[in-house]
């Protein structure tokens, strides 16, 4: 497919760009694959990248009932920080963190991914108490955190307004080495180099049941026929309880509209992400000058990928309180998309009732930054029947008890 | 925007008026239940992407809850009714099944 360099921009700037390939192949479904995956979204794509790069399985394909990240992962707001609570979760948020800083050099695709720096501030003595608390957590878990006050605060973001008559900024956990990146270009960059390795990324092309035979899978249904496989993995977020339905099983999840607005652009005035979970809100500034504005999940189940306009209003209420510059700002685009919630806010990386059938899902309103992460540990997971990075986020641990709570340490939906 | 009508005091309230609380129908497993049962009343959720059963509140109203018969794919509302039944009234299912042809209240069960 050609190497992405300078110079093959320079090269191509000489022949009009005539040179330039299909980033990927649109093939038509084989009769059978070792492993099929549901959902061409980041976190399917990036699972069959690592199987085949770190476990030799190449004869995968991944089905998409739309187009590549058209679901939560090319609508979500790109935060990436790995500053969790619990050491399961800091495990594999940080293990994708660092994948992201190399991701580009790695998949020969610019991901843009900017380490600009993730505040999360402390707008009530609760909750100093408690990012002090994670700022300790993640000293032990080797993650980079650090407590600040709210004069550095200010010193950081200078359009915050740490004085607000409400909720004053006490302070912030402030992740150095956290940030954003280009959220197309992941799943963009992933596909490139699944269909690279002989990987088959299939469009349009919807899984409407699931074939088993004795207790295990055998195949798929798909809107473009039958399609035999060894192994599922069902990484399709919203749609999981969906698909669960297909192969006779339920899920701890619940799917609800969580939604994300951005601005007219603007000239730069904030180079970090700030969270305020109190207030529930969180904004940045992307690269073409929009301001990028998230909040809270809908209560109800929804799949209309529609949110309702009182959440808007909300969080941007909030964000005016801190931001008080960005009250005459113009908002150009909203949407929202679906997110798949577990009750104790962390995903299920997962073997099913069903023999040879995977389930990846429940990142809910925080799984873009995990995606390079939950990849590495799902393939390993579908490659050799266990993974060190997944081993806590199996679907028993609701029957046992052990969960790993974070909906303390992530507030706010990001 | 959602709006509800509140069958007890009749008024239409939006969502902003309302406080989300789940699946409806729910049975309820106490003492003596197995680890199974346990799970699936605690954890277990039926997410369908069609007709769904859910409790609210009317929180900023008369505070009563209620349940209603939803459609999470079309947002369509096929009826509310008190939350003192173990199924969903026969008016509400004739509701549904007139709009959604081939459903079934056991499918959900
Ligand atoms: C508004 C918003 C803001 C967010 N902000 C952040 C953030 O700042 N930081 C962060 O880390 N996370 C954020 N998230 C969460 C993040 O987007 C998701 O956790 C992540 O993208 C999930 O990726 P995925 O690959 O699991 O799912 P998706 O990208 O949704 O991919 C699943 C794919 O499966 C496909 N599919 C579904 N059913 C079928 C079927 N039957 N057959 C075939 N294909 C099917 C879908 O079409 C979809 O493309 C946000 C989410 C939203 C909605």
């Amino acid at each position: 497919m050609g190497h992405y360099s300078a110079l093959a921009v320079v090269r191509e700037a000489f022949r009009d760009h005539r040179g330039w390939q299909r980033a990927w192949k649109s093939p038509e479904p084989r009769r059978r694959y070792d492993v099929v995956i549901v959902g061409a979204g980041g976190h399917g794509l990036a699972t069959a990248y690592y199987l085949g790069k770190n476990h030799g399985i190449r004869n995968v394909a991944v089905l998409e009932k739309g187009w590549l990240g058209g679901g939560n992962t090319g609508r979500n707001t790109t935060i990436i920080r790995s500053n969790y609570l619990q050491d399961a979760s800091a495990a594999i948020y940080e293990k994708a963190r660092t994948l992201y800083e190399t991701l580009s050099q790695d998949l020969n695709y610019n991901v843009m991914f900017s380490p600009r720096g993730v505040m999360m501030l402390a707008q009530t003595e609760h909750e100093v108490r408690g990012y002090r608390r994670t700022a300790h957590a993640n000293a032990l878990q080797g993650v980079e955190t650090e407590f600040i006050g709210p004069g550095r605060v200010k010193e950081l973001c200078p359009i915050i307004e740490v004085r607000g008559p409400r909720y004053p900024v006490l302070g912030a956990l402030w992740q150095p080495r956290g940030g954003t990146a280009r959220h197309d270009a992941v799943a963009w960059g992933y596909a490139r180099k699944c269909s690279e390795m002989g990987m088959d990324v299939i469009q349009q092309c919807e899984v409407t049941g699931i074939r088993t035979s004795g207790g295990d899978v055998s195949g798929v249904v798909t809107t473009r026929g039958d399609i035999d496989c060894g192994k599922l993995g069902i990484v399709v977020a919203g749609h999981s309880g969906h698909l669960a339905d297909m192969a006779g099983f339920r899920l701890p999840i619940e799917s609800v509209a969580l939604q994300a607005l951005v601005s007219e652009p603007i000239k730069p005035c904030m180079d970090v992400v700030v969270m305020a979970n109190t207030v529930h809100g969180y904004m940045s500034q992307s690269d073409k000058g929009e301001m990028v504005i998230g909040g809270g999940a809908d209560g109800f189940n929804n799949y209309t990928q529609r949110g309702s306009f009182s959440h808007i209003e909300e969080t941007v209420r909030a964000l005016v309180e801190t931001f008080p510059m960005i009250s005459r700002l113009k908002m150009l685009r909203q949407w929202g998309g679906i997110v798949d919630m577990t009750g104790d806010r962390s995903p299920i990386l997962s073997g099913t009732p069903v023999g040879n059938l995977f389930v990846n899902c429940g990142w809910g309103t925080g799984g873009f930054k995990a995606i390079p992460g939950s990849g590495w540990g799902f393939a390993e997971l579908m490659a050799k029947g266990e993974s060190p990075l997944c081993a806590e986020f199996g679907l028993d641990r609701f029957r046992e008890g052990r969960f790993i709570d974070e909906s303390v340490a992530a507030g706010v939906a990001h | 925007m959602l709006i509800l009508t509140c069958p007890y005091c009749g008024i239409r309230c939006d969502e902003t008026e309302l406080a989300a609380g789940g699946e409806a129908h729910l049975k309820r497993f106490g003492p003596g239940s197995s680890d199974e049962e346990f799970e699936g009343y605690l954890f277990m959720r039926a997410n369908p992407k069609g007709v769904h059963f859910e409790r609210w509140r009317h929180a900023y109203g008369c505070g009563k809850w209620f349940h209603a018969a939803r459609n999470t794919a079309t947002l369509e509302v096929y009826g509310t009714y008190p939350a003192q039944v173990h199924e969903p009234p026969q008016e509400v299912l004739d509701a549904i099944s007139t709009r959604v042809p081939g459903w079934r209240w056991k499918d959900v069960s």
